[in-house]
């Protein structure tokens, strides 16, 4: 049994243009201790998704249908009661804007001790010490002194840093990060991420990391969902993804990534912007900005096909899957692009080129 | 030690607007037409120029106005604010005797409408768009919208008249903390009471359902608290910075603001003195009851600026 299995999970927001499908019939799951990353653009639906596990869509969204089966448990059919005590215990969160997910009238320290003497019990000065711990082990200096202050005294840095240990502090076994580092400058945006990683790996936490940057990805996960307008549409494992993208919203995204050495003086990009989500085009909603695109992808809408076989991937087990027409042979053309894996012996993250008619 | 500081600066900072509120006010009421020699000698046909002048000197009008504001000036200083011309009275007496009805008159509506307005106000945000909002948010739209005095003449109308439960007018040469007044109080009490509960209401409401959009919030609720926790510790104290510089600006109505109530309900307070010291041009009466409340409003929003410091850590003042 896998740690969180999601099935067929739709979201909708009632707005007053209309109603926003945010997220439509999303299945995945994770495993014990695996990193899982979700990856796309703003509007795709990856925070709301991240938002859903804990069954914290606020009004006007609503979760239409689906389960979210969390250690073989429904959380969409729990009470509110039950769902509380997996929440910032046993799923924990780390929010993108450190700055705005502190409160700030309530010290740091306080607002870590916070979650561990609701949910485990611990006394005043147990919660203080437990926090002190954990504040150094993400990384801040002396602690015991930062306890009590307050959050416009912390950097943007170890703001992020008291939100890690936030999410940690009751042991959780899976840990969403939305966008953990966005807010972060460069060279903090490294140093976190590998706090993440080890902390991750130290308290055996699953994770799964939402984020629109492929970079982050490569550096963490072991596997990925590209999510497009509310809908997945490739599933792989992280160095098949690198290395043999599948999807041409993949292809397009891996092609934005500037790399160095380039010669291009433009920036790639996949032209176009994503769809209005009250109005998604038919078919596949990627058709009016792919570059392969034909008439029959206007017409249906493919499902995550296995790309070797091409039967649906929800009824053979498949690690690599693509919504797309290509792969059930419905496609007259051809994908037609190649990657070029420049194997760079400084950097070991996968550098993959990619060329072909996409633009 | 830098908030002692503080308030030592905005203590100092009293007496230049003191010196200003007392200058202007000084100004227009000299400015007003009749003064309260012509008043008083009015009622007696027979008081020629030399009684007039008399009169005039012995209240100290004679000398040049700037020369009378010096003196009077002098006399604040020592503690001498001067005597009722008609009765003789010392003015400090005066006030001192009717403010206690005041203060009690204006702190229970000031009580009453914070206890009244900050539950509804935190309801009506947890509840927003829901009908008891609606509700709530249309009864404090016409709470603002009604003229107090129309209030209070209501209130008679029915507590006095129709139901027969309180007396017309406040009961004559009852001391304050008897029954009778207190009960009588509940009047005008709730007269000001209404228009302070509606005001901070909507305050309450709007700040609180600001914050509640905020991500901090559902950070809090990730950390699995109860919703109670979430609204009560973690909402409440960030939306409570506008409502205490709301109810500070409000304590500013116990003083002034009960003029009127205190006319319609015939109560005997400071602000039925004002409206009598006006009629009759007691001049030193006027000075001091202004200067008081002068005081009283520069006092409530320092208590306000400390309340800030406590509410929220990124104010301090150095």
């Amino acid at each position: 049994m896998a740690l969180l299995e999601v099935e067929d999970l739709t979201v909708n927001f009632y707005t007053q243009d209309g109603t926003v499908n945010a997220v439509d019939n999303l299945t995945y799951s994770i495993e014990r201790g695996e990193k899982f990353g979700v990856v796309g653009e703003s509007g795709a639906g990856k925070s709301v998704t991240a938002l859903s596990l804990m069954r914290l869509i606020d009004s006007p969204g609503h979760i239409e249908s689906g389960e979210i089966r969390f250690k073989g448990q429904d959380i969409l059919s729990m009470s509110e009661d039950e769902v509380r005590s997996i929440r910032g215990n046993e799923i924990a969160m780390i929010f993108q804007d450190a700055q705005t997910a502190l409160n700030p009238v309530y010290s740091v320290g306080e607002q870590i001790a916070e979650a561990m003497r609701h949910h485990l019990d611990y006394s005043k000065s147990e919660a203080k010490e437990e926090t002190i711990d954990l504040l150094a082990k993400v990384g801040i200096p002396e602690a015991r002194k930062r306890y009590s202050d307050y959050p416009h005294e912390f950097s943007g840095g170890m703001q992020q840093r008291a939100i890690i240990a936030m999410a940690l502090s009751c042991d959780p076994d899976l840990l969403i990060c939305d966008e953990p580092t966005t807010a972060l400058d460069v060279t903090i945006e490294a140093k976190i991420l590998e706090e993440i990683e080890s902390l991750a790996e130290e308290f055996d936490t699953a994770i799964q990391l939402i984020t629109h940057d492929l970079g982050v990805i490569a550096e963490i996960c072991d596997r990925v969902m590209v999510m497009y307008g509310g809908k997945p549409v490739e599933k792989a494992p992280v160095e098949e993804l690198f290395y043999d993208p599948k999807h041409p919203y993949t292809v397009g995204l891996m092609s934005s990534i500037p790399r160095i050495g380039d010669s291009t003086d433009r920036l790639q990009t996949i032209p176009g912007k994503m769809p209005d989500l009250v109005e998604l085009p038919p078919g596949c909603s990627f058709h009016p900005r792919c570059p392969y695109a034909e008439e029959a992808c206007t017409l249906s809408e493919p499902e995550l096909l296995d790309t070797k076989t091409g039967k649906p991937a929800s009824e053979v087990g498949t690690n690599h899957s693509a919504a797309c027409l290509a792969y059930s042979g419905d496609l007259t053309g051809e994908l037609d692009y190649s990657v070029t894996v420049n194997e760079d012996s400084k950097s070991n993250a996968p550098a993959s080129q990619i060329t072909g008619d996409n633009q | 030690m830098s908030l002692r500081r503080f308030i030592v600066k905005r203590l100092l900072a009293i007496i230049p607007i003191l010196f200003g509120v007392s200058i202007i006010t000084f100004g227009l009421v000299h400015l007003t037409p009749g003064d309260p020699v012509q008043q008083i000698l009015a009622l007696n046909p027979r008081a020629g120029p030399t009684e007039k002048q008399q009169l005039r000197e012995q209240f100290g009008l004679a000398a040049p106005i700037w020369e009378q504001y010096l003196n009077w000036m002098k006399g604040v200083f020592t503690g001498d604010f001067g005597e009722v011309y008609r009765s003789r009275r010392a003015v400090s007496e005066v006030i001192y005797s009717r403010l206690p009805e005041t203060l009690l008159l204006g702190l229970f509506g000031w009580v009453f409408g914070l206890v009244i307005a900050i539950p509804t106000g935190i309801y009506a945000a947890v509840h927003k768009d829901q009908l008891g909002d609606t509700v709530s948010r249309f009864v404090a739209l016409s709470g603002i919208s009604i003229p107090n005095f129309w209030l209070g003449l209501m209130l008679i109308l029915i507590g006095s008249l129709t139901l027969g439960w309180w007396p017309v007018t406040a009961p004559k040469r009852a001391p304050l903390l008897s029954f009778d007044m207190l009960w009588y109080l509940i009047l005008p009490g709730l007269t000001i009471g209404t228009a302070a509960a509606s005001s901070i209401m909507r305050v309450m409401r709007t700040s609180m359902a600001e914050e509640m959009n905020k991500e901090y919030v559902t950070a809090a609720r990730a950390k699995g608290l109860p919703e109670r926790t979430v609204v009560l510790k973690h909402v409440l104290r960030n939306s409570l910075i506008s409502v205490v510089t709301l109810a500070a600006t409000l304590t500013a109505s116990i003083v002034a603001g009960s003029v009127i109530i205190e006319q319609v309900f015939a109560w005997p307070g400071l602000g039925q003195t004002f409206i009598q010291a006006i009629r009759n041009a007691e001049y030193n009466l006027i000075m001091a009851i202004t200067l008081f409340t002068g005081v009283f409003i520069i006092l409530a929003n320092l208590v306000a600026d400390i309340l800030y410091a406590a509410l929220d850590p990124r104010i301090r003042y150095d």
